[in-house]
């Protein structure tokens, strides 16, 4: 799988995210309390709705519609209404660029 | 009298002609806020609601006490009127709002909460906390929303029994009944996930013991008393969660997709927004459910420009109510459309913002149709 730019680095402030479309489907990039960044699938697995629109708190993206849960580092979903985990992506940062490897 | 064919059914008639015309999980009207300042909305602490909380319970003791001490005297009723509320009021919107898991940052504290304001309701916490979560995705619309309370027309037994607890005490009683037996009617299996049922059954089981323990004190000491600490509240002290949540929708719109429309925000007094931990902002709350109870005073103040004014009393809201559910017997049809101001977006016709007061929501039949050529009265 390629490695697609996703957005700058310095685009996403820490404990926060951003969506990031490509080839049709959506994704979410995060930017951790401790620096680091993660991708995931960007639509909750319980409704397709954007978890841009959410909240990170710590390691957790909670969705904007039904305040359910997952672990952004694994997809791990860990609050009802969300029973389904989340797809994740790897990540690396280049040259202040973030790049995910997601299908092409 | 024009007839009424309103099919509330969860699997019912209008619940697939609500799917057909896009009414289900579907996109919802908010006002534009700019990510950073709902952001900072949003953001979660454990203060206000260990405070709150610290509060309830110190309230709840207090006056348990002094229904205890007065028992069986008439002094021990003003006790038990406090007591009654907190327990069976105030305990309803702890378990919204954990419910959510915003009131508090920290998870256990939102899940115990919502494990004991369940069982002060007697609400299943599995069973309520997916019904809930279909009210977020469908709210007010017919055949989806499992708590729509009013129908149209309303059942006026049904809105006063509400009041002493009765209507709610017995869906509940019979769902732990059912629960705890392992079976699930078909409409709850409609929004409950069959991987979530185990643990419905569980927690009914569970609660069943409770009660039968406490009634083998009540039959051991020969007294009603124990059944006043744990139980007998939802039936005493149920009147303020109803008369506040009756505030949240009714007489307003069905159909639609825009909470400005099926949604009332109403400015009461401090120690009812305690009791209610301020859903009384209730456009806000379905508009942006992440922000927790204690900004969402902060959250009217941004966007009340683009929604109708807040009622500035309960009073100013029952006398939209009350009129809107009388004329509703004659005109189910009828809603109360509440102007904008100026500031405001207007209702788009993509979230059903056209639909008018007395006419059928289009492409869901068989609703009465007004008289032909009669005047729609202004609000």
């Amino acid at each position: 799988m390629p490695w697609i730019k996703a957005c700058a680095a310095s685009e996403i402030d820490e404990e926060d995210l951003v969506r990031f479309d490509h080839a049709g489907r959506s994704f979410a990039v995060y930017h951790s309390p401790d620096g680091e960044f993660f991708c995931t699938d960007g639509l909750c697995t319980h409704e397709d709705v954007h978890l841009a629109d959410g909240l990170v708190i710590d390691y957790v993206i909670e969705c904007p519609k039904h305040n359910g849960q997952f672990d952004y580092r694994t997809g791990e979903a860990m609050r009802a209404p969300v029973c389904k985990d989340l797809g994740t992506y790897p990540v690396k940062v280049e040259n202040g660029d973030v790049l995910i490897e997601v299908p092409a | 009298m024009p007839q009424c064919s309103r099919d509330y059914a969860l699997l019912g008639r209008d619940a697939r002609l609500a799917e057909e015309i896009g009414l289900v999980s579907a996109r919802w009207y908010h006002t534009d806020v700019p990510r950073k300042e709902m952001k900072a909305l949003m953001q979660r602490h454990d203060g206000p609601a260990i405070r709150d909380t610290a509060i309830l319970f110190a309230a709840m003791i207090a006056s348990a006490a002094g229904g205890i001490a007065f028992w069986p005297g008439w002094a021990s009723v003003p006790f038990w009127a406090v007591y009654g509320v907190l327990y069976a009021s105030a305990m309803d919107s702890r378990w919204h709002e954990c419910g959510h898991g915003t009131a508090f940052r920290t998870r256990w504290m939102n899940d115990a909460l919502y494990q004991l304001a369940c069982f002060c309701m007697m609400r299943n916490p599995v069973l309520w906390r997916w019904s809930h979560t279909r009210h977020h995705t469908d709210t007010i619309i017919v055949g989806h929303d499992p708590e729509i309370i009013a129908m149209r027309p309303a059942v006026v037994a049904r809105l006063v029994l509400n009041l002493f607890g009765i209507f709610e005490f017995a869906g509940n009683a019979r769902a732990m009944l059912s629960l705890a037996a392992g079976r699930m009617s078909e409409e709850d299996r409609s929004f409950v996930p069959e991987s979530e049922r185990p643990a419905a059954y569980r927690i009914a089981r569970i609660w069943l013991a409770i009660y039968a323990g406490v009634a083998a004190i009540a039959l051991a000491t020969g007294s009603v008393l124990p059944f006043m600490l744990v139980g007998l509240p939802v039936f005493y002290g149920s009147w303020h969660m109803v008369l506040t949540g009756y505030m949240q929708h009714l007489g307003l719109a069905e159909n639609v997709l825009d909470h400005r429309l099926n949604s009332r925000t109403v400015l009461i007094n401090p120690v009812s927004r305690f009791i209610y931990w301020n859903m009384n902002y209730h456009v806000e709350h379905h508009m942006f459910p992440m922000v927790p109870y204690h900004r969402l005073k902060d959250l009217h103040e941004r966007i009340r420009h683009d929604l109708p004014p807040a009622h500035p009393s309960m009073l100013s809201a029952y006398r939209e109510i009350l009129p809107a559910l009388a004329r509703q017997f004659s005109d189910p049809d009828w809603f109360v459309k509440r102007a904008l101001p100026p500031t405001a977006k207007p209702y788009r016709p993509e979230f059903h913002g056209d639909l008018e007061p007395g006419q059928p929501t289009p492409g869901i039949g068989g609703y009465a149709a007004p008289p032909p050529g009669a005047a729609l009265p202004a609000e």
